[in-house]
C-alpha cells in the first residue's frame, strides 16, 4: 500500500493519506479481488480515475444488469465474492434485477455504486436515486458512505457479510465527495465492527440426538440436497452420509452437481419438473433430510399434502428458513458441513435395500416416455441437443450456464452434472437474461473451464448486448441458443392452463447467425439431429467463441410437470405412443 | 395473539427503516412500534407489538436477527414485564362536567396537564387496558382529541439482557425449551 502508485504521504507509522477512491481499490485488492465488472458514469468517475493505479482488471459491460450477473456468475463458479461497479441513478437501478437474483440464490456479490455528493443527497440532483432505500429488501445488507474515512471499514464489512453465513449481495453506495476526499488509511484499524452479526450458529446437543434417533428409526428416508451443500463445501460429507446410511439423494435445481449424477444413490432432480420417481419417493418417504435447501414452492408442490408421512430434519444455516414453508421436526441450524461432520461418526449402517429397490419399481415405464427413446420423428428436440452436448463435453472441465425457461429444465434433466459449480443457473428469482452475462463472469473466474451458455431465444435477447463484452474480453464461450420461436415455458403454461391461448409468446427473431457475425463471433445454425454433434465439435475445436442456433421443435413441452398448486405426486406426464401404463393419470 | 418484542439495535441511521421494512416485506402487521435511546449511547431499543401466532413469532425473531444492525431480540409476551403506554386525552369538559371528569381522572391516577374553558387535557401512563378503561369512561363526555405513544416495556426482576454483552459472544436462545434457532 505504500508503493509509489498512489503517491501516499506518510503521516504516522501505519497510516497513509489516500483518497476514498484509492482506498476503495486498495481494499478490494486486499480482499483478493482481481476482476470487477462495471460501467462508468458521473458519480463514480473519481473511482474510475483511481483505477489506473490498481492491479484490478476491469471488465467493461454493456448494461449494469450484466455487471451484476457477471459478478454473480463469477461468485457461483469460484465461491469467491464477485464485484460489480456502477454509477448513481440509472446505473444503480439497472443493478436491481441482478441483486435480487443473487439474493434469492444466496450468491455473494458486492455492488459498488457512485452517489451524488453528500451535500446534494435528498435534493433530487441529477442522477440521484436512493439506491440503499431501493435495494434494502433485496440485499443482505447495504451501506451509504459519505466520507472517505468510512470507505475502508465499509468495504471490509461488505465482503465479510457477503461471504459469511448464508451468503448474499451487499451494496455499498459511495458519494462522490467520499471518493474525492482524503483520509488516513489504516487497514488494520478498519476491522469490521458488526456486534449484531452472528453468522456462525450451531445446533444444541439434544437436537443432534433427536436427529440421529429419527435417522436410525426411519425405513424410507430421502435426502433433499440443495445449494447449501455447494456453498458449504459439504460434497464429501453428504456422500459419506448417504453411503453410510444407505439413503437415496434427491436434488434441487441449484443442488445439481452437489452429488454426482452417476452415483447409485442419486435419484435425480425433484420438484415441478423433477423426475416422476423422485417425487413419488419423496411422497412415500417416512423421513426427509433437507440439506441446505429451503422447501421452495417449486420443489414441494402443494404444501397440504407434501410428504404427508415423513418426519423432517432440516439442516440449514439461516434460522429464518426453519418452519417457513414446511413444519420440521428437528431443525439443525448451522453450517451444513460442520453439522454433518458432527453427525457422521454416529451414523449407523442400516440395510435399506427394500426402500432402494423401490426406485426401480417407481421408475416403472418412465423410460419409454423419455423423448430420447421415442421413435425419431425427424424433428429436433431440445432434449436431443442437451443430451448430445452432455455426451460430447462430459469428460471435460465443463460449466454449463443456463437462462430461465424450458431449456433450463431440459438442461437440468438431461445434462448429468458430476461436479459442484458445473451448473450455473438462476433458480429462486428465475431471471431471464441471466445466462450470457453470468457465463462471462464464470469464464473470468475459471479461464481453464469450457463454458457453454444454454439459453432460449427469448432470454438471449434480454442481455445479448453482452456479446460485445465477451468479444472485447476475448473470452472463448460457446452459446447454444435453444430456439423454438416462442417464450416456451410461458407457451407451455398457456397450453396447459389457458386453453392454448398463445398471447404474446410467439417470437419474431433476428438471424442469430448474422448477429454473431456482426460481433465477429463464429456461428452455425442447426435444425437436424444429425448436425448437433458436428456443430458442438466444431465449437470445441474453434479457438474463439461460437454461437450455435439450434432450431428445435416449436411446441415441445417439459415433462413431467407438477402444476402450480397441485400435489407433488400429481404430475402431467409425456404421452407415450409405445405403451399405455398404469402411470397414466 | 399480540406478541411483544424488545429489540436492541445499533444506534445508526436507517435502522428503523430496516426493521419496519422487514415487517412489511414479510407481511407481518405491526400493532405498535416505539424506539428510543437506552443507557448506552450506541444502542437504541425498540418495543414492537405484532399480531402473530407462535410460529410466526419465531420467524419474526429469526428474521430480525438477520438484520445486521440488530443486536438482541427478546420476546417478552409470556414473561413478567412492565409495560407502559402514555396517552394525552383532550376531553370536552364545560363547567358542569368538569368536576366529574376530574374525579374520573383521579380514580385512574391520571394528571390534568392543560385546562381551557371548554376542555381538559389529561395525561395518563399505564398498561394499555388501563388507558382503554379511562377512555371508555371519558367517551360520554366527548373525547375531542387523543394521542398515544405505543408501549415501552422492560422485564421485571433482574436486568434485561446487557446490551454490552451482546457483542461478539453467542447470545442466549429463546427462553423456553424449544428449538434453539433464534440466534
Amino acid at each position: 500500500m505504500t508503493d509509489q502508485k498512489t503517491a501516499p504521504t506518510m503521516s504516522k507509522a501505519k497510516t497513509v493519506t489516500m483518497t476514498g477512491a484509492s482506498v476503495l481499490w486498495e481494499c478490494l485488492e486486499r480482499e483478493g479481488v482481481k476482476h470487477v465488472f462495471g460501467y462508468p458514469g458521473g458519480a463514480i468517475l473519481p473511482a474510475y480515475d483511481a483505477l489506473k493505479h490498481s492491479k484490478i482488471h476491469h471488465v467493461l459491460v454493456r448494461h449494469e444488469q450484466g455487471a451484476t450477473h457477471m459478478a454473480d456468475g463469477f461468485a457461483r463458479a469460484s465461491g469467491q465474492v464477485g464485484v460489480a461497479v456502477a454509477t448513481s441513478g440509472p446505473g444503480a437501478t439497472n443493478m436491481v434485477t441482478g441483486i435480487a437474483t443473487a439474493m434469492l440464490d444466496s450468491s455473494p456479490i458486492v455492488c459498488i455504486t457512485g452517489q451524488v455528493g453528500s451535500k446534494l443527497i435528498g435534493s433530487d440532483a441529477f442522477q440521484e436515486t436512493d439506491i440503499t432505500g431501493v435495494t434494502l429488501p433485496i440485499t443482505k445488507h447495504n451501506y451509504l458512505v459519505t466520507h472517505a474515512n468510512e470507505v475502508a471499514r465499509t468495504i471490509r464489512e461488505a465482503f465479510y457479510v457477503a461471504r459469511s453465513g448464508r451468503p448474499g449481495p451487499v451494496l455499498v453506495d459511495i458519494t462522490k465527495d467520499a471518493q474525492q476526499g482524503t483520509c488516513e488509511f489504516d487497514w488494520e484499524a478498519a476491522k469490521p465492527q458488526l456486534p449484531g452479526y452472528r453468522p456462525d450458529l450451531s445446533p444444541a446437543p439434544k437436537e443432534y440426538e433427536q436427529a440421529l434417533e429419527l435417522i436410525h428409526n426411519s425405513k424410507r428416508p430421502v435426502i433433499l440436497a440443495g445449494h447449501g451443500i455447494i456453498i458449504s463445501g459439504a460434497m464429501r460429507e453428504v456422500r459419506d452420509f448417504a453411503e453410510r446410511a444407505g439413503i437415496p439423494v434427491a436434488l434441487t435445481l441449484l443442488g445439481l452437481g452437489a452429488f454426482p449424477a452417476s452415483h447409485p444413490l442419486n435419484l435425480g432432480m425433484m420438484g415441478m419438473h423433477g423426475e416422476a420417481w423422485v417425487n413419488h419417493m419423496i411422497q412415500e418417504a417416512d423421513l426427509l433430510l433437507a440439506f441446505g435447501m429451503r422447501f421452495d414452492d417449486r420443489v414441494t408442490g402443494n404444501l397440504k399434502n407434501y410428504a404427508p408421512n415423513a418426519k423432517k430434519i432440516h439442516i440449514e444455516i439461516d434460522p429464518a428458513e426453519i418452519n417457513k414453508n414446511v413444519k420440521v421436526d428437528v431443525p439443525l441450524v448451522g453450517d451444513l458441513r460442520e453439522v454433518l461432520l458432527e453427525l457422521l461418526p454416529h451414523i449407523e449402517s442400516i440395510d435399506r435395500s427394500d426402500w432402494l429397490d423401490s426406485i426401480d419399481r417407481l421408475k416403472g415405464a418412465s423410460a419409454v416416455r423419455d423423448i430420447q427413446n421415442l421413435p425419431d420423428s425427424g424433428h429436433l428436440y431440445a432434449a436431443h441437443v442437451i443430451n448430445d452436448l452432455w455426451h460430447q463435453t462430459r469428460d471435460g472441465n465443463t460449466i454449463v450456464v443456463t437462462d430461465v425457461g424450458q431449456h433450463q429444465m431440459w438442461e437440468a434433466q438431461y445434462y448429468k452434472h458430476e461436479h459442484p459449480r458445473s451448473l450455473i443457473t438462476s433458480g429462486g428469482l428465475g431471471t431471464m437474461g441471466f445466462a450470457l452475462p453470468a457465463a462471462i463472469g464464470t469464464k473470468v473466474a475459471c479461464p481453464e473451464a469450457e463454458v457453454w451458455v444454454v439459453v432460449g431465444d427469448g432470454g438471449f435477447q434480454m442481455t445479448m448486448c453482452e456479446l460485445a463484452t465477451l468479444v472485447q474480453e476475448n473470452l472463448k464461450i460457446h452459446i447454444a441458443i435453444i430456439n423454438n420461436g416462442y417464450l416456451g415455458m410461458v407457451r407451455q403454461w398457456q397450453e396447459f392452463f389457458y386453453d392454448r391461448n398463445y398471447q404474446a409468446t410467439p417470437l419474431l427473431n433476428p438471424d442469430f447467425a448474422k448477429l454473431a457475425e456482426a460481433y465477429g463471433i463464429r456461428s452455425a445454425t442447426v435444425s437436424e439431429r444429425s448436425e448437433v454433434v458436428p456443430a458442438v465439435q466444431s465449437a470445441r475445436q474453434h479457438e474463439g467463441p461460437m454461437l450455435i442456433n439450434f432450431k428445435v421443435e416449436q411446441e415441445d413441452t417439459v415433462y413431467p410437470m407438477v402444476a402450480a398448486g397441485a400435489a407433488l405426486h400429481d404430475m402431467i406426464r409425456r404421452p407415450s405412443p409405445i405403451v399405455e401404463t398404469a402411470d397414466d393419470e | 395473539m399480540l406478541n411483544t418484542f424488545m429489540v436492541y439495535v445499533e444506534n445508526k441511521p436507517g435502522v428503523l427503516t430496516r426493521v419496519a421494512s422487514l415487517f412489511r416485506r414479510r407481511a407481518f402487521n405491526i400493532d405498535s412500534l416505539t424506539v428510543g435511546r437506552t443507557e448506552k449511547p450506541e444502542v437504541s431499543r425498540m418495543t414492537i407489538t405484532v399480531d402473530a401466532d407462535r410460529d410466526q413469532a419465531r420467524r419474526i425473531e429469526a428474521n430480525l436477527y438477520k438484520l445486521v444492525n440488530v443486536l438482541l431480540v427478546e420476546n417478552i409476551t409470556n414473561q413478567p414485564a412492565i409495560i407502559r403506554d402514555l396517552a394525552l386525552i383532550r376531553v370536552a369538559a364545560t363547567h358542569d362536567a368538569r368536576s366529574h371528569v376530574l374525579e374520573l381522572a383521579s380514580v385512574f391516577r391520571a394528571r390534568v396537564v392543560d385546562v381551557s374553558a371548554e376542555s381538559l387535557t389529561i395525561e395518563i401512563t399505564g398498561a394499555e387496558d388501563k388507558i382503554d378503561g379511562l377512555l371508555e369512561v371519558l367517551r360520554p363526555y366527548g373525547v375531542l382529541e387523543m394521542v398515544r405513544t405505543g408501549i415501552v416495556a422492560m422485564r421485571r426482576g433482574s436486568k434485561s439482557a446487557d446490551a454490552a454483552s451482546m457483542t461478539g459472544s453467542t447470545a442466549q436462545g429463546a427462553a423456553d425449551d424449544d428449538v434453539s434457532y433464534s440466534v
